[in-house]
């Protein structure tokens, strides 16, 4: 017998998340609750400048004003805000001077979420930030890079040592007023990474961060903000995983993109947060807002694989404001069992010859539900601006739904959009094919998966596309790969 | 019960209205008036509504309405302006008020048709009941203060060669008509049925109609209407329709004329087999404003549907689309396929277009397109290269893009009447030589 999609299904479903191991690190928390002595805390704890404290009150008295969003096509139980410890810290918040100093349980931890660092360092050349729970642990290559001129290293270390950089880029692209999480985000963010490349200056290495929620009962609510100078370029990667919990954790992320003048940022992130079991039940509400702002002749291209998660919204989106800026969004998101997804991205078109690309591609299997999402807005001033969009989506099982719902907007006659969208299962005949030359099922299928995320994939830099690929393997286990 | 809303727009707007005096369902009308005390007039707050704003309409005195029927028009004058085809039955309605007078056709065998103001409770009773009225505020106003419509009940194996065509006319300042259709058609039946809407010497009038379809296993029915109120009209048109199994329902929506113009279609395939189309043009100018929502609820399996909706936005006009496909669990081997294209001929245009897919079901074939440009300029240097004006060249090309839509028409009368209108409108007979 061949392997069906039936089985396929079944395999889905038994799969288990291979990231649920829980490291055994005392850490420094907070109670639960969220107040303004807690953002006093958290403030005095990261022993931060009397502006950004006042940055994060006056976020809470924003936060307390707004109600929840409801509009994305996801169901979940609104998490209780008063029941989540937003600070949480591994307690040994000393600075490493070398990799040595490091905590071997840590260097554990991240050897089983495959980032070994010595392996990368040494192999990989990619300079690793690694934000666990609320604090960056460690950041690898950072003399390396210094000597560019580059800054890479963790948002309150920033805080302490470039404030002017922080105090003049933060909160430009995502305001705090700008939705609920964010605000939330802005009042009580703990850490999170902070780059800045000078101009002219070519990254010559990719720039790695990894997010890990480790302690229960807690919020992650990183915050990165990556500034390319004019002329500059800097390819940065984000990963994420969070333990196995029967609890839903909250992950509400803030990230924003600054590219000056003929600068260029690509962001991969590769996102496998703890879905929750096969009954649906814990898992992460990935609620993250990302936004880049691109001045003229600028470039920011979003690549992202989402595997993880119970609920994800996330919409990581462009500002064309400068001419002949480009914005690109490459996508494949993976939902399965009882997963949620609403995803997309926004490209607001407001400087001439500005042009954007968007690819999503969506694969739904058990019961889950994935949604595109997305916006496409071309300003009045927005001459000659270029769209092209493309959505698929995958469906593996007669359970599971895929939906799509792009707004188009366009208010100038010399713009040209175009969007499609297709939604489908794997064809019969496309395996049949297959089959008859000889490839079996199950190889036929992980063959037309992978053909079909790899316009996406080919996107992500070498190391990570590797990764992106072990994930989907997993995410799809048993018939891919 | 739903909460009052104090100091509604709906309270002042609906309080100078006749209210019905359709035998409607007792039942129905409550819920309706109870629906107009509890809401307002949506804003773009409202995800229905977020590209479109009411204000112009909800500021209509409807105290100072100037209206009612009674206009002295002549049977000749309909026949030389508004009718399309001269065959069939034509019905003529002012202000939601039937006119008999300017009425005209045989009734064909195997119909009863006749207008709501003439049938009995029983004959009414299914009315409403797929019109959904929690938080819609037209549809509970359209049940409340309906005038009149018409009653088409087509029975089993009966083929309507000729066209049912109704004539909505407003006339008059400040007017509010409320219009109510229903249509049956039996099973094995056919007919083809026109609607249009004219303005004459309307101000600031505003025309609400709602068309309750119901086709019947193996029916056949084709529904083209035609939007030509003038300019300072306001027009707000619902379709409900349901459609049976091996059951096939056209519509051709034609969008031409009127300050602003909202369509609701709302098609909810209930049977296997059955085949759904949607054709759609808006040919806009001025300060235009047409918002064109579809809806296509895939219930059953093995169903078709298409729905192709083109437009060309000149001047300052706005257009809007929003096609849903919505596939359920279990509807099965759905092929549904949605296209949008539009046109701007203008620094002022604007287009919003949100074509939605929402599908629970694995074994379909769904997509959809949406594509938003202008005028190639290639083409247009060739056709110049040719001898051919500017302005000719345009209207060549601009007749080109919606002549796909256009195709789609079978009645000839109507394909006529149609391009007539478009001529005059671009001047195109300067084309064609």
């Amino acid at each position: 017998m061949g392997y069906t999609e039936n089985e396929l299904a079944k395999d889905l479903e038994n799969q288990e998340y291979k990231f649920g191991f829980v490291t055994n690190i005392a850490s420094d928390k907070a109670p639960k609750g969220l107040n303004e002595d807690i953002i006093r805390f958290i403030s005095s704890k990261k022993n931060e400048p009397e502006w950004l404290l006042e940055h994060r009150l006056k976020a809470f008295s924003i936060w307390k004003e707004m109600t929840e969003p409801e509009w994305a096509h996801v169901h979940y139980e609104k998490p209780n805000f008063q029941d989540i410890t937003y600070y949480s810290a591994p307690k040994q918040t000393k600075k490493y001077e070398s990799w040595d100093d490091v905590d071997p349980e840590l260097k554990e931890t991240m050897a089983k979420l495959g980032i070994s660092m010595e392996e990368q360092q040494r192999l990989t050349g990619v300079a690793v930030d690694f934000v666990m729970d609320s604090v960056s642990v460690a950041t690898s290559f950072k003399s390396k890079l210094k000597e560019l001129g580059i800054i890479f290293c963790s948002f309150s270390e920033a805080v302490q040592e470039y404030p002017d950089l922080v105090k003049k880029h933060m909160g430009t692209v995502v305001p705090v007023t700008d939705n609920f999480y964010a605000a939330l985000n802005s009042a009580v963010f703990t850490d999170g990474s902070f780059c800045y490349i000078p101009k002219g200056v070519r990254c010559p290495m990719e720039l790695s961060t990894y997010f890990r929620i480790n302690e229960g009962g807690t919020g992650q609510f990183e915050r990165t903000l990556v500034v390319a100078d004019e002329g500059s370029y800097v390819s940065y990667l984000e990963g994420c995983t969070a333990p196995q919990r029967d609890e839903n954790q909250l992950h509400a992320a803030v990230v924003e993109l600054i590219a000056l003048d003929n600068a260029e940022i690509k962001y991969s992130t590769v996102q496998n947060w703890y879905p929750g079991d096969k009954e649906g039940k814990g898992g992460v509400f990935n609620f993250v807002t990302k936004r880049g702002i691109c001045e003229k002749n600028a470039k920011i291209s979003w690549t992202q694989v989402e595997t993880g998660s119970a609920v994800t919204w996330k919409y990581p989106s462009c500002i064309l404001k400068g001419d002949h800026s480009i914005g690109e969004f490459y996508s494949v998101a993976v939902t399965n069992n009882f997963q949620q997804a609403d995803t997309g991205t926004k490209m607001i078109h407001l400087g001439k010859h500005t042009k954007s690309t968007i690819i999503s591609k969506g694969i739904s299997a058990g019961k889950s539900q994935n949604s595109y999402r997305g916006l496409v807005q071309i300003h009045k001033n927005a001459e000659h601006a270029r769209n092209f969009s493309q959505c698929d989506s995958l469906l593996m099982t007669d359970e599971c739904g895929a939906h799509t719902f792009p707004y188009i907007e366009c208010k100038n006659s010399t713009a040209k959009i175009e969007h499609e969208a297709t939604t489908s299962k794997i064809g019969e005949d496309q395996i049949f094919y297959c089959l008859q030359r000889g490839i079996s099922e199950e190889k036929a299928i992980s063959l037309i998966v992978n053909g079909y995320c790899k316009e996406v994939l080919n996107q992500l830099p070498m190391e990570f596309a590797v990764e992106a690929q072990k994930l989907l393997a997993i995410s799809l286990e048993g018939s891919v790969g | 019960m739903n909460e009052l809303i104090q100091d509604s727009k709906v309270t002042s707007f609906v309080e100078f209205l006749p209210k019905t005096k359709l035998p409607f369902n007792n039942e129905l009308l409550l819920k309706a008036s109870d629906v107009l005390k509890s809401i307002d007039f949506p804003t773009t707050r409202t995800e229905a509504w977020k590209y479109t704003r009411l204000g112009r309409i909800a500021a209509i005195p409807t105290r100072e309405q100037i209206a009612r029927a009674g206009k002295n028009l002549s049977r000749e004058f309909i026949n030389a302006n508004f009718q399309i085809s001269n065959n069939g039955l034509t019905f003529v309605f002012e202000n939601g008020i039937f006119r008999s007078d300017l009425s005209s056709g045989e009734f064909p065998k195997g119909a009863t048709i006749k207008p709501l103001t003439g049938c009995t409770k029983e004959e009414l009773a299914t009315v409403g009941q797929s019109i959904p009225l929690e938080n819609e505020l037209f549809n509970s106003m359209n049940t409340v203060y309906a005038i009149d419509g018409m009653s088409i009940v087509i029975e089993d194996k009966t083929i309507i060669e000729e066209p049912i065509q109704f004539i909505h006319l407003l006339t008059g300042k400040n007017t509010v008509a409320n219009l109510r259709n229903f249509i049956h058609i039996g099973k094995f039946a056919k007919a083809e049925i026109m609607q249009s809407f004219f303005a004459l010497d309307a101000e600031n009038s505003f025309a609400n109609s709602i068309t309750e379809i119901n086709v019947s296993e193996n029916a056949h029915l084709i529904v083209n209407k035609l939007q030509c109120e003038a300019e300072g009209n306001f027009h707000v048109s619902t379709e409900q329709v349901d459609q049976a199994k091996d059951a096939t329902f056209t519509i051709n929506t034609f969008t031409l004329d009127g300050t602003f113009v909202r369509n609701n279609l709302n098609i909810s395939v209930n049977g296997v087999n059955a085949t759904t189309n949607l054709n759609g043009a808006y040919i806009l100018n001025k300060q235009q404003h047409v918002d064109n929502h579809t809806c296509v609820d895939h219930r059953a399996p093995h169903c078709n549907s298409n729905e192709l909706y083109k437009g060309v936005i000149d001047n300052k006009a706005t257009a809007v689309f929003n096609g849903k496909v919505f596939v359920r669990k279990d509807a099965q081997k759905i092929n549904a396929f949605q296209s949008n294209a539009n046109v701007l001929l203008s620094d002022f245009s604007t287009v919003n277009s949100k074509p939605e897919l929402e599908i629970y079901a694995d074994d379909v074939k769904c997509s959809h397109g949406s594509t938003t440009g202008q005028l190639d300029e290639e083409a247009v240097f060739y056709l110049r290269a040719r001898g051919i004006s500017d302005r000719s060249a345009r209207n060549l090309m601009v007749e080109a893009f919606i002549g796909q839509v256009l195709e789609k028409i079978e009645n000839e009368a109507l394909l006529k009447f149609t391009q007539e209108k478009l001529n005059k409108r671009f001047n195109w007979e300067s084309i064609v030589e």
